[in-house]
């Protein structure tokens, strides 16, 4: 017996304004909090420092990116700090040719160059989210307790990989990828639009986009109409994995350097900056734009505190406290809409 | 209306215990109940009988005081009182029993039986007094478990003794059993029984779901039949027939908005299931089990599966799909044995199937119209195997928007935003676009209004007409009567018969669909000769 009868009532399909406003919402906020530090703080409009602030974001935002796919499905990965450090120390060690030379500062021809080393970290990246998209699909734990489990394990690889100590001292070759320049763009900050330009044509315009959209708004849906849903769900945590390697090979750039602790905190920045953007934790609902604009939001607000002379430990109070209201405003929009 | 003639009112209990009247209550575009009234007399057993959807839940819920009526009155031993939650209720004496039972597994029986009532100081439970406590109440039903077992360990049947005595350590006085036989096998059903007739002798009254018309002749005193959420009748159960009662509940006419038409001429067979069964397992106590379940599909021919709720229809269905698997059995396609390990074989191999609930299996509410649509048609539109062709995307929505006629502002518009009939066409849609050969639609109307389902309707009929072999599981009669060419009744995971749609009326399908052959009443003997 269930209250069969219970018709749903007919909805109205007129302009749906506050939907409108809940979709640009983090943009129009970006633009606000960028007018109130312009105002407060005239440095802050200086080209130097908006480059400085998107370099920053850059490492964030191309975890930020993978991380969208994974929110989709309604997962989540706190392992991405941890796997960071772990590929960026396994890319240099092969930059440096071993770890014997890790002390050797910048001697051509020992190593395996640059390619070898993002490859490495791509691989070791790929690696580790593969893993773990097996254990949530084949022994059915949820994502947060895999990936917890993994936020530990991949720490625990990447001290026991470099004895805890780090590795730096690189070829220009491989910096460049972190520092170097195309004119006045910082190569990571192309590297990052670049990268959400691509994951954008593939949400958007894929059979496979549709599909993760699909899994994460209904699951069973999915699954009675013919998708492999624990394939679209492994294969988020392995699309995760690729961001993180790449993101190890751009920091270790940046640094000159790779170490244990590298990434540290990241999974609370990426989340935050996915969430921020307008994704939905629910699964189904989300955009790379709106990530990307959640990614420059935190780092815009980060800087602009940093240059008002805010500690930082002000700065993650404000942090958490953002990440709540913004989840806060998903499931208002949420409630407002079945209401609609 | 062809209504039996009503069984008098002089049956009125002596004592009534419960009186409700004029019970109505409105849910956001639909009236449950109209005007309900329901009496029930002490150290009485009393049916309240009515088909799916007549509104038996919802007053139940008015009674226990989960939902609030908007009018009528409900008086306890001549008290009107008002019930504003469940605590309420159960305070007053009223304890139901739904079944989904409320019980904490990990928890034992005593802790179960006693929950926010523990004996003992006020920090400390007295372990000791408090199994004493459980043993004098299960002592009494039968339940011969330690105290102390957790409730996890006790099979169905025992869970739900462990849910009868709760009610009796609350003292209650009315006891409402939500379908409490239908998980239990005949034996636990008989042990049921006699624990009911026991607590009967000691002065407690009991209200009595069931869909099992036998239970109502053996066990009840009396009944009361609800249809649309409205009150149909009253009596004693020795002043009636079977018959009469299945009257009562199916008595409403088919509108006159079918045309007759003909039973089409059937193509070959589409689909065979043979031997489907699955046995009930330890891990999902609760799913229904499959017995023996063997039927035929023809191309161009629709075939309505007739049951009750937990007849085993939608669990045949998902288990020809490869949603759920089975022990054992054998599915046909073509006359080619098919061994489906998920939906994506099924739908390879030409099958289809529309869940029962749109909202939760079928429809991504919070995506486009358009992606509901060709999900499971991205063979047809993709560009490089690779891309979405957003061109070819369009022509394949229009062409089903036009064939189904959906109504929509564009297919960009989120699919929870169209009606409810607008979104069954999407999903059917969804499935038309991959043109299979065997289509189960499983509750095609399920919530929606009067004229989508008409539309609905004559949108299977054309399916069979072009070839399809579709199948159509309903709750509702006046649409399996509507749609079917030929249809096989289910009860409690087996095939219980097969008939014509010329042949059939709703009573003769309710019978097929709720009484046992065999059964104790001698009355019935001319509703187990199947015409």
């Amino acid at each position: 017996m269930t209250d069969t009868r219970i018709a749903e009532p007919s909805r109205s399909q007129g302009v749906d304004v506050f939907g409108f406003v809940a979709r640009f919402a983090p943009t129009l906020f970006l633009i606000a909090l960028m007018a109130l530090f312009a105002i407060i703080e005239p440095r802050f409009l200086s080209s130097i420092n908006l480059f400085n602030v998107m370099r920053q974001v850059s490492i964030t935002g191309l975890l930020a990116i993978g991380m969208t796919f994974v929110i989709l499905t309604a997962g989540i990965d706190l392992s991405v700090g941890s796997l960071l450090a772990f590929a960026g120390l396994v890319a240099a060690a092969v930059e440096k040719g071993g770890l014997e030379n890790r002390f050797t500062v910048g001697e051509g021809g020992v190593g395996y160059g640059w390619g070898a080393a993002a490859l490495a970290a791509i691989a070791v990246g790929i690696a580790g989210g593969y893993l773990q998209g097996l254990a949530i699909t084949r022994l059915k734990v949820p994502p947060f307790v895999v990936t917890l489990g993994g936020m530990s394990a991949f720490r625990g690889a990447a001290l026991l990989f470099a004895a805890g100590g780090p590795i730096s001292g690189f070829q220009p070759s491989f910096t460049w990828w972190g520092q170097g320049k195309i004119g006045p763009v910082p190569i990571p900050v192309i590297i990052f639009l670049a990268a959400a330009a691509l994951a954008h044509i593939a949400l958007r315009y894929t059979r496979y986009g549709r599909q993760v959209y699909a899994v994460g708004g209904n699951p069973e849906a999915a699954r009675l109409s013919g998708l492999n849903v624990n394939r679209v769900i492994a294969s988020v945590y392995v699309i995760m994995g690729f961001f993180a390697g790449l993101g190890a090979f751009v920091l270790a750039a940046r640094l000159n350097s790779a170490e244990a602790v590298a990434g540290t905190g990241y999974e609370l920045t990426v989340i935050a900056s996915v969430v921020i953007g307008g994704t939905s934790l629910f699964g189904g609902s989300g955009t790379i734009f709106g990530t990307v604009i959640g990614s420059i939001l935190i780092g815009v607000l980060l800087n602009g505190l940093v240059l008002m002379n805010v500690s930082s430990y002000i700065q993650q109070i404000v942090i958490g406290v953002i990440i709540v209201l913004a989840v806060a405003f998903d499931t208002f929009a949420k409630s407002r809409r079945r209401k609609v | 209306m062809t209504i039996a003639p009503t069984p008098s009112l002089a049956g009125r209990p002596e004592r009534p215990v419960l009186k409700m009247t004029g019970v109505s209550k409105r849910f956001p575009g639909v009236l449950a109940l109209e005007d309900v009234h329901l009496e029930v007399g002490q150290a009485e057993i009393h049916a309240l009988l009515g088909e799916n959807g007549a509104g038996k839940s919802t007053l139940l819920k008015v009674l226990s005081g989960a939902h609030n009526a908007d009018s009528g009155e409900i008086e306890l031993y001549g008290e009107p009182v008002a019930f504003a939650s469940p605590h309420d209720a159960q305070r007053a004496g009223i304890v139901t029993i739904y079944q989904e039972f409320t019980l904490a597994p990990d928890m034992t029986i005593a802790e179960n039986v006693f929950i926010g009532r523990e004996p003992g100081s006020r920090l400390f439970i007295s372990w000791r007094r408090l199994a004493e406590m459980t043993r004098a109440i299960t002592d009494k039903i039968g339940l011969k478990r330690d105290p102390m077992t957790p409730v996890r360990d006790l099979s169905v049947a025992e869970q739900q003794l462990v849910e009868i005595a709760r009610a009796l350590s609350m003292r209650s006085r009315l006891i409402v059993m939500d379908e409490p036989t239908s998980a239990l096998s005949e034996a636990e059903v008989a042990n049921l029984a006699r624990i009911v007739t026991t607590l009967k002798a000691e002065g407690l009254s009991i209200i009595f779901v069931t869909h099992r018309l036998e239970e109502v002749f053996r066990l009840c005193d009396r009944f009361t039949v609800l249809r649309d959420g409205r009150y149909v009748g009253a009596g004693q159960v020795a002043d009636v027939t079977v018959d009469a009662i299945i009257r009562m509940m199916v008595g409403r006419e088919v509108g006159a908005l079918y045309a007759e038409r003909p039973i089409p001429e059937r193509g070959p067979v589409a689909l065979e299931v043979e031997g489907l069964t699955r046995r009930r397992n330890a891990r999902d106590p609760h799913a229904i089990e499959l017995v023996d379940v063997s039927l035929k599909a023809h191309k161009g021919e629709i075939l309505g599966l007739a049951g009750l709720v937990g007849a085993g229809r939608t669990e045949t269905a998902r288990a020809i799909f490869g949603a759920d698997g089975f022990d054992s059995g054998e599915i046909r396609i073509d006359g080619r044995k098919v061994n489906f390990s998920g939906p994506h074989d099924a739908m390879l191999a030409g099958v289809g199937l529309v869940p029962e609930d749109r909202k939760k299996q079928a429809l991504f509410l919070r995506l486009a119209i358009r992606t509901n649509i060709t999900i499971a048609a991205h063979d047809q539109i993709s560009r490089a195997g690779w891309f979405i062709d957003e061109g070819r995307e369009d022509k394949l929505v229009e062409e089903f928007r036009r064939l189904l006629s959906i109504r929509m502002a564009s297919p960009d518009q989120l699919a929870g935003l169209l009606s409810g009939g607008n979104q069954q066409k999407v999903v059917l849609a969804r499935w038309l676009a991959l043109r299979p050969k065997i289509l189960i639609v499983d509750e095609p109307t399920r919530g929606i209004d009067v004229g989508s389902k008409v539309e609905v309707h004559n949108l299977l009929i054309e399916m069979a007409k072009s070839g399809i072999a579709v199948i159509v599981i309903s709750s509702e009669l006046p649409e399996i009567l509507a749609v079917s060419d030929r249809i096989v009744t289910m009860r409690e995971g087996r095939v219980t018969g097969e008939i014509a749609r010329n042949d059939a009326t709703q009573e003769i399908l309710m019978s097929m669909m709720t009484f046992h052959e065999g059964a104790v009443d001698p009355r019935a003997e001319d509703l187990t000769r199947r015409p």
